[in-house]
């Protein structure tokens, strides 16, 4: 057992700051902080400066522009990333259809879609979830019908993040109804601007547009748009399941800028009995959410050390995402609390200077963060899965 | 990054399962524990002859110069079979607590190893954990100190031929400057041991010390220092204990659930308990992680202070979380003394207290990352 750095990975660390040293701007920080995402625009630069840098898609092979880096590498990136106050990356291009794409699909497909990916040329949103699809997706009703070179598509999908940004979108739609109700799905990478595409936002308790519906009426796909074989859709997810355990210890890396704004927004926050930070009850839950976050970054250590030795890590993925949201949300919380009485001051009606430092940013964070045991497999379909998979129940 | 045993670090783990399993057959437990000084001496022999006791003291002193990674994986073991033989307590501690103490120190290491001497601990006083916060007063008698005090919660002390007594030769209590430390023997005129048992069966004292004859160890006045860094080695070691005993009852409560059969189906099938079972396997992760790390931190020399607090604390929520839902999962027989799981609880209870229970090391946690 063996956690020391070697000195090329020192290299690299002193690398990596000084990349992000002075490089992310004031203004940024209380969003990335609240664990909540940058502006479009904002996210789109960050991955440019990456991608200028060789840095575009960190998680990604070299044969397909990534870097190439091993998992130590990528504990050294992120590390520093968060540190920094940098934002995570947007990840449904790079780490949901990316992978899916160099994995099963065609070579045509590989040329076109990657280096728009990782340039940020193309914004990518996930067609996935249905009204009556939920944490059942099997149950997806959107129809795909053959007709000449293209496919028609009807349907309506839910809780599509980023679909009035994005300029892609991929979609799960059923092609046959024979058969195991995973069958006969099949995977489609459909350009936003077809005719027949219509978004409509759906507002959520933070109060920030992230989501939407997507009505499909009659889209015209190509059939060349197919990834890998017609009715196999559902398989290809499976490609993600072993990459997810990367996007759960990405995301956990970054809990670490939370607590850094409870720390500050309590060291500011004046008592009758002095600063916040300095009362005993403050002082131990603020001592408890670190070490609980402390082990889930030794987890998170683990899963990359079983990702670097080709180990299989069982449920760990599944474990770091439960524990990570629960942590973001308990963080969130108690810098709202910090906050105090200053938490009401949620959106000025007159002048903008009436909002406290950290609002409405430490709110908005603290609501946006219910959803984080939600998407992504709830929490009860994590602990489904971790008792069928690794304890065989 | 490497957190799997290298082929030594395995081979001192499965002789420790081993052992473990031979030596403390859940099935026999009780009968293990009712024969207390003739079942202790005869594993305590052994384990010096497998080279346990010899592991943590450093090559130079004749020791094998194991590390905290080396301890962890007998340890692991340990907490696993639950064996009340107090490993941490009377080598791991001891022999970081007088190693390069000069004087008698050299020769009660190579006796430690060869398990011919049992030393035990009494570092803290009835007002807490806190090794600076000690009034036990130490004044010099030509060659030798004299000791008046009191010192309370002698980890596994009651057995002990020595004791490893802290005591204060300047300042006062709360002060980390002019914290001695002294070795006294059991039968030290003016000593009393005042012995008890706890519910794991571990056996502890408490001492009084009346002008009692004390051999220096280490530099006069500056052993807080050396206290906290054996005392280090020594939590990482219960972590490791810790880890081990809760992956126990796990595995204990899945084979409890698969077969238990309730409304014509094992209780495994129903969602309620597949989940407490799950949480039960992720706290396990959580408290393995942790302590991996912390030891690796530990073995590799850098500061390791705050993040052994942080363990520390973790690793008795989750390890005690564990148990209490192993015992729950159980049912009412769950409770009995007959069954291993109401053990693990019991030693995770009392593992907790040892050096230092969860809000003494929160509390210092948030001292050191302030």
């Amino acid at each position: 057992m063996n956690l020391d750095l070697a000195p090329e990975d020192r290299e690299f660390q002193q690398e990596v700051r000084d990349f992000f040293a002075n490089s992310i701007p004031e203004e940024w920080k209380k969003t990335v902080r609240a664990g909540l995402r940058l502006s479009p625009e904002n996210l789109v630069a960050y991955q440019r400066r990456l991608a200028d840098r060789g840095w575009g898609a960190p998680t990604w092979p070299k044969e397909y522009g990534g870097t190439g880096w091993s998992p130590q590498q990528l504990h050294i990136f992120w590390s520093e990333a968060s540190a920094a106050d940098a934002p995570a990356q947007f990840h449904q291009g790079l780490e949901l259809i990316g992978p899916i794409i160099f994995t099963y699909g065609s070579q045509v497909q590989k040329d076109f879609y990657l280096p728009r990916i990782i340039s940020g040329e193309d914004w990518w949103c996930q067609g996935y979830s249905e009204p009556g699809a939920g944490s059942d997706l099997a149950a997806l009703r959107t129809r795909a019908a053959r007709d000449g070179d293209d496919y028609v598509v009807n349907g309506h999908k839910m809780w599509t993040s980023y679909a009035h940004v994005a300029d892609r979108m991929f979609i799960l739609a059923r092609t046959s109804t024979e058969g195991r109700r995973q069958q006969g799905i099949s995977l489609m990478l459909v350009d936003m601007d077809t005719p027949g595409i219509r978004i409509s936002p759906i507002h959520t308790l933070d109060e920030k547009h992230h989501t939407n519906e997507v009505f499909l009426d009659d889209v015209r796909i190509p059939a060349a748009n197919v990834v890998g074989e017609e009715g196999m859709g559902w398989n290809y997810g499976k490609v993600l399941l072993d990459r997810e355990r990367m996007v759960a210890a990405a995301t956990a890396m970054f809990l670490p800028q939370t607590l850094r704004a409870v720390r500050e927004a309590a060291t500011r926050r004046r008592t009758a009995q002095g600063s916040l930070i300095d009362k005993p009850e403050f002082k131990a839950r603020l001592a408890q959410i670190e070490i609980e976050a402390m082990a889930v970054q030794a987890m998170v250590l683990r899963l990359l050390a079983d990702a670097a030795s080709g180990a299989d890590s069982g449920p760990r993925g599944s474990m770091v995402k439960l524990r990570w949201s629960e942590l973001t949300q308990q963080a969130t919380a108690l810098w709202v609390e910090a906050l105090g009485p200053k938490a009401q001051h949620f959106a000025a009606l007159d002048d903008e200077s009436v909002l406290p430092d950290d609002m409405p940013f430490a709110l908005k964070g603290a609501l946006y963060a219910r959803v984080t045991t939600i998407y992504g497999g709830s929490s009860e379909i994590q602990r489904n899965i971790i008792a069928r998979r690794a304890l065989g129940l | 990054m490497q957190f799997a045993y290298n082929d030594e670090q395995q081979m001192l783990h499965d002789s420790a399962v081993r052992f473990g399993s031979d030596e403390w057959n859940a099935a026999d437990r009780l009968k293990r524990l009712a024969e207390v000084g003739e079942g202790a001496a005869r594993r305590w022999a052994q384990m010096a002859e497998l080279g346990w006791l010899m592991l943590p003291i450093a090559e130079d002193d004749g020791g094998l110069g194991g590390g905290p990674v080396e301890v962890m994986a007998i340890v692991e073991g340990v907490g696993r079979h639950l064996m009340t033989d107090a490993y941490v307590s009377h080598c791991v501690l001891p022999a970081a607590l007088i190693a390069g103490g000069g004087g008698h120190c050299a020769a009660l290491l190579e006796q430690i190893g060869a398990g011919e001497v049992r030393i035990a601990a009494a570092l803290v006083e009835e007002q807490g954990f806190d090794v600076a916060v000690i009034s036990t007063r130490a004044v010099a008698d030509g060659d030798t100190f004299r000791l008046t005090g009191a010192k309370a919660h002698v980890e596994d002390g009651a057995d002990a031929d020595w004791y490893l007594v802290s005591a204060r030769t300047s300042g006062v209590s709360g002060e980390r400057e002019g914290v001695s430390l002294f070795l006294v023997p059991r039968g030290a005129d003016g000593l009393t041991v005042q012995r008890f048992r706890s519910v794991d069966s571990h056996r502890h004292c408490n001492l009084d010390l009346i002008d009692v004859a004390g051999i220096p160890v280490g530099a006069i006045g500056e052993a807080a220092y050396r206290i906290e860094a054996a005392l280090d080695r020594a939590i990482v070691a219960h972590l490791a204990e810790a880890v081990g005993s809760m992956e126990a009852a796990v595995a204990a409560t899945l084979d409890y659930v698969r077969t238990r059969q309730q409304f014509g189906t094992p209780i495994g099938s129903f969602q309620v308990v597949q989940h407490k079972v799950v949480d039960m396997s992720i706290a396990c992760e959580e408290a393995r992680a942790l302590t991996m790390v912390a030891t690796s931190q530990l073995a590799s020399g850098g500061d390791a202070s705050s993040l052994i607090a942080a363990a520390k604390v973790r690793v008795a929520q989750c390890g005690i979380a564990v148990a209490q839902q192993a015992v729950q999962l159980h049912g009412g027989v769950g409770t009995s003394e007959e069954l291993i799981v109401s053990h693990h609880l019991r030693r995770q209870m009392m593992l907790d207290l040892a050096h230092g229970d969860r809000d003494h090391h929160k509390a210092r946690f948030a001292e050191l990352t302030r």
